[in-house]
């Protein structure tokens, strides 16, 4: 083919500019975060762990659209126990530390819900 | 060549449209209705309203006004064209521009009148929102989801009566604990963000339990009054039946849901 | 083809930068705005809608005049128009892209602009116009690329495009009805809602756009071989008079029904524009301006003889495209909000940050309309020296 050298210096300079990101993390054995799950002990989330762990973004988008569209305020659980839908309110009122709950693992990820622009974070009490 | 790169080219556009579009599209395509509301002859359903009685209204109280704005975290910006307000106080000729201007007496002169979102029956707010981010509840709320507002401000042009506000900066200061002009936030009710418009919501938080709107609670002297305009029961149209109430501009068939008795 | 767009005289290099550094001015203004938000601007709680919704009102206007190309060449046949087409078109493209993206700035929550597709909302206009200017652009795209590939290689366009042809044209008269109609459906705004406002708003367009299409054609001539040809030119001054003088009616029949019937929710806002209320009149030698731009306008279009001298015909078309565009951008727009539902004046006057924006998004319009134009020019170039 034609400028060959040229081609292959390109593409070897896309190739370390792609890997760059793992380049930078050899090296580093850190965990995904666990964050701080409840405030007082024996309380239980309206779901398991795991449940809300994988579905708790497609949740909190249901309950926007169903308090306030809808006006459907409560939410029953797989184990029929029933809550207000309310991530201020309700799920935060257990889970009262945003930075070790939430931030811990939306940090690590790079995810960057807006939820915080219009809903109160709780206050720092602990 | 060049005609077989043209066609993989076409080949491969025609391929990523078809696997990317059509499925994701037809999966978040929601075609609600934006008027699930109550009957316009008002025969069945709920229909909510109020009635301000501004017989009652005494000059220089803004007990309402500050009722509402407080816990709903309404800002207070000092420039006015800034302004965001839900309920507030303006002159006879303002709230009524239909009315009489001439030789008004002079109680009416110097007495405040309260203005905020009617609560159409026949909102033309709702019926120009592009996204139905603005819509009319099964109880006659006209209410907004400020998760799906696009900002647009073709609600505020539709209005007529100017109740909408937008937030045309962050209503929350630098940083992030107070609103501005000082107030704290209520931390039970969300603030908004700079980029959507807002209104008078009819206390439907409060409703929800069961509570009635801040601005009835908060009157001294009872001038406000809440309840199903569709119960010929209820306090609300006992008092509509025995005192002569006027809309605003009812000639544009908009269908207010708050009667004033003047 | 578009690659003949990047080589050209140290001239054009010069106006694309031009254009580039006025592009990154309006960048840098609209991250501003991204950031602060929509206060920035001088809109306010009364007057909500400013500068961008009319330059977007505006430029449907001048989108929409390509049909006034389009129609007699394609379906009454007018030969004249034939080498032209392409420069209606290439217009209607960068125009519809600098409708959108006025509504793009304008929008206080620009990231979610998708919701007006997943949520569609028949009842609304907005949706209405947010379709119908995407269908009219993929329509100007299509029929100009595939006229311009056929001419640059010397073959007719092929049959099945002349279907999408013929659609453009009830696209473009739709597409500025429906702007119309965002503003003549709103009960609240006694000046906007009148059934005149949609006929007034294609009588101005299709004095505006062929205006600015005349204003091209000569420029082009001056910069390259390709002559428009005169009959064209003439043809295009024809249509601007009529339209400009059924605008004018149009107006006074406006002013008439107001200011006859004495209703004060129908004079207040005339009597804002053209003499001030209650002591605001910032707007008020704005109007007169046009006013007396576009009458000059047309008494010169009207005077036998004026219009064939090249000079004369620049003036005219300069003084009615700023004309309409003081009129049915400043005027029309700020003119419904004031006075506001509950009686009050609010002046508005744009922020410089605003003013850069608006100067970027033209600035872009700019740069696709050099690009498309050099494109075209280069064939047809070609093509007149065989």
């Amino acid at each position: 083919m034609y400028d060959t050298g040229k081609i292959l210096i390109g593409v070897a300079i896309f190739l370390i500019i792609a890997i760059f990101p793992f380049l930078l993390g050899v090296g580093d054995s850190s965990q995904a975060p666990h964050p701080v799950v409840l405030k007082a002990a024996g309380e239980q989330c309206i779901e398991s762990a795991a449940y809300m762990r994988a579905n708790h973004m497609q949740m909190l988008d249901q309950w926007r659209d169903d308090v306030v569209r809808n006006n459907d305020r409560t939410y029953t659980n797989t184990s029929g126990k029933t809550f207000t839908k309310s991530l201020s309110n309700t799920c935060m009122d257990c889970h009262s530390n945003k930075k070790e709950f939430c931030d811990s693992c939306h940090d690590y990820s790079s995810v960057r819900p807006y939820c915080w622009e219009c809903h109160v974070e709780p206050k720092e009490t602990n | 060549m060049e005609e077989s790169r043209r066609d993989f080219l076409k080949k491969a556009g025609m391929g990523s449209l078809i696997g990317l579009g059509v499925f994701k599209t037809l999966d978040k395509i929601g075609v609600e209705d934006a008027f699930a509301s109550s009957t316009k002859e008002g025969t069945s359903g709920t229909r909510l309203g109020l009635v301000v009685d501004a017989r009652k209204c005494k000059a220089g109280c803004t007990e309402c006004i500050n009722a509402c704005h407080a816990i709903h975290n309404v800002p207070k910006f000092e420039d006015p064209k800034d302004e965001v307000k839900w309920i507030w106080k303006d002159g006879y000729h303002n709230v009524f521009p239909s009315k009489s201007g001439q030789f008004i007496d002079d109680e009416t002169k110097e007495k405040p009148f309260m203005a905020l979102c009617n609560h159409c029956e026949d909102p033309p707010c709702v019926r120009v929102c592009p996204t139905k981010a603005t819509f009319k509840r099964e109880d006659g709320i006209v209410l907004m989801d400020f998760h799906r507002c696009i900002g647009c401000r073709f609600c505020m042009a539709a209005c007529p009566y100017g109740s909408r506000s937008f937030n045309w900066n962050n209503p929350r200061q630098k940083d992030g604990n107070k609103l501005v002009g000082g107030k704290d936030i209520d931390p039970s009710f969300p603030t908004r963000e700079r980029g959507v418009v807002e209104k008078c919501n009819l206390c439907a938080e409060r409703l929800a339990k069961n509570l009635i709107p801040a601005c009835v609670e908060a009157c001294p002297e009872g001038a406000l009054v809440f309840g199903d305009l569709n119960n010929p029961n209820s306090k609300i149209r006992q008092i509509l039946k025995s005192n002569h109430s006027i809309q605003r501009k009812p000639e544009l068939g908009t269908g207010p849901s708050v009667f004033y008795i003047v | 083809m578009l690659e003949n767009a990047l080589t050209g005289s140290r001239k054009y290099y010069n106006w694309i930068l031009c254009l580039l550094v006025i592009i990154g001015a309006g960048i840098y203004a609209y991250a501003q705005q991204l950031e602060l938000g929509l206060g920035i601007t001088g809109m306010s709680r009364d007057v909500s809608w400013g500068l961008y919704i009319a330059q977007f009102t505006f430029l449907v206007g001048v989108a929409a005049s390509a049909v006034m190309l389009v129609l007699p060449y394609y379906i009454h046949n007018y030969k004249e128009f034939g080498r032209i087409v392409i420069l209606g078109e290439f217009l209607a493209i960068a125009a519809v892209v600098m409708c959108m993206l006025f509504i793009v700035v304008d929008m206080g929550k620009p990231m979610r602009v998708a919701n007006v597709f997943l949520h569609p909302t028949p009842g609304s206009m907005l949706f209405w116009d947010a379709s119908v200017l995407s269908g009219y652009l993929v329509l100007n795209i299509l029929c100009g690329w595939v006229a311009l590939t056929a001419e640059s290689k010397n073959v007719a366009p092929p049959k099945w495009i002349k279907p999408f042809i013929y659609i453009s044209i009830p696209f473009a008269i739709s597409i500025h009805t429906v702007t119309a109609f965002l503003y003549c459906g709103l009960p609240g705004r006694h000046f906007w809602l009148t059934a005149i406002l949609a006929p007034r708003f294609l009588a101005s367009a299709f004095a505006a756009g062929p205006a600015l299409l005349i204003l091209l054609a000569i420029f082009v001539r001056k910069v390259s071989n390709f002559d428009a040809g005169d009959k064209a030119i003439q043809k295009l001054t024809t249509i601007i008079t009529y339209a400009a003088i059924i605008n004018l009616f149009f107006v006074g029949l406006e002013v008439f029904v107001a200011f006859y019937s004495n209703i004060p929710g129908h004079m207040h806002t005339f009597q804002y524009l053209f003499a001030g209320l209650e002591g605001h009149n910032s707007l008020v030698s704005l109007m007169w301006v046009s006013t007396i731009l576009g009458v000059v306008a047309i008494a010169l279009l009207l005077i036998p003889g004026m219009k064939k001298k090249e000079g004369v015909l620049i003036f005219i078309c300069i003084a009615i495209f700023i004309s309409l565009w003081i009129d049915k951008g400043i005027g029309l727009i700020l003119g419904g909000f004031v006075p506001s539902p509950m009686e009050h004046v609010t002046e508005y006057s744009p922020t410089t940050l605003e003013i850069l924006i608006v100067l970027g998004v033209y600035a872009i319009g700019l740069l696709i309309l050099t690009v498309l134009y050099k494109t075209a020019l280069v064939i047809k170039e070609r093509n007149e020296v065989k």
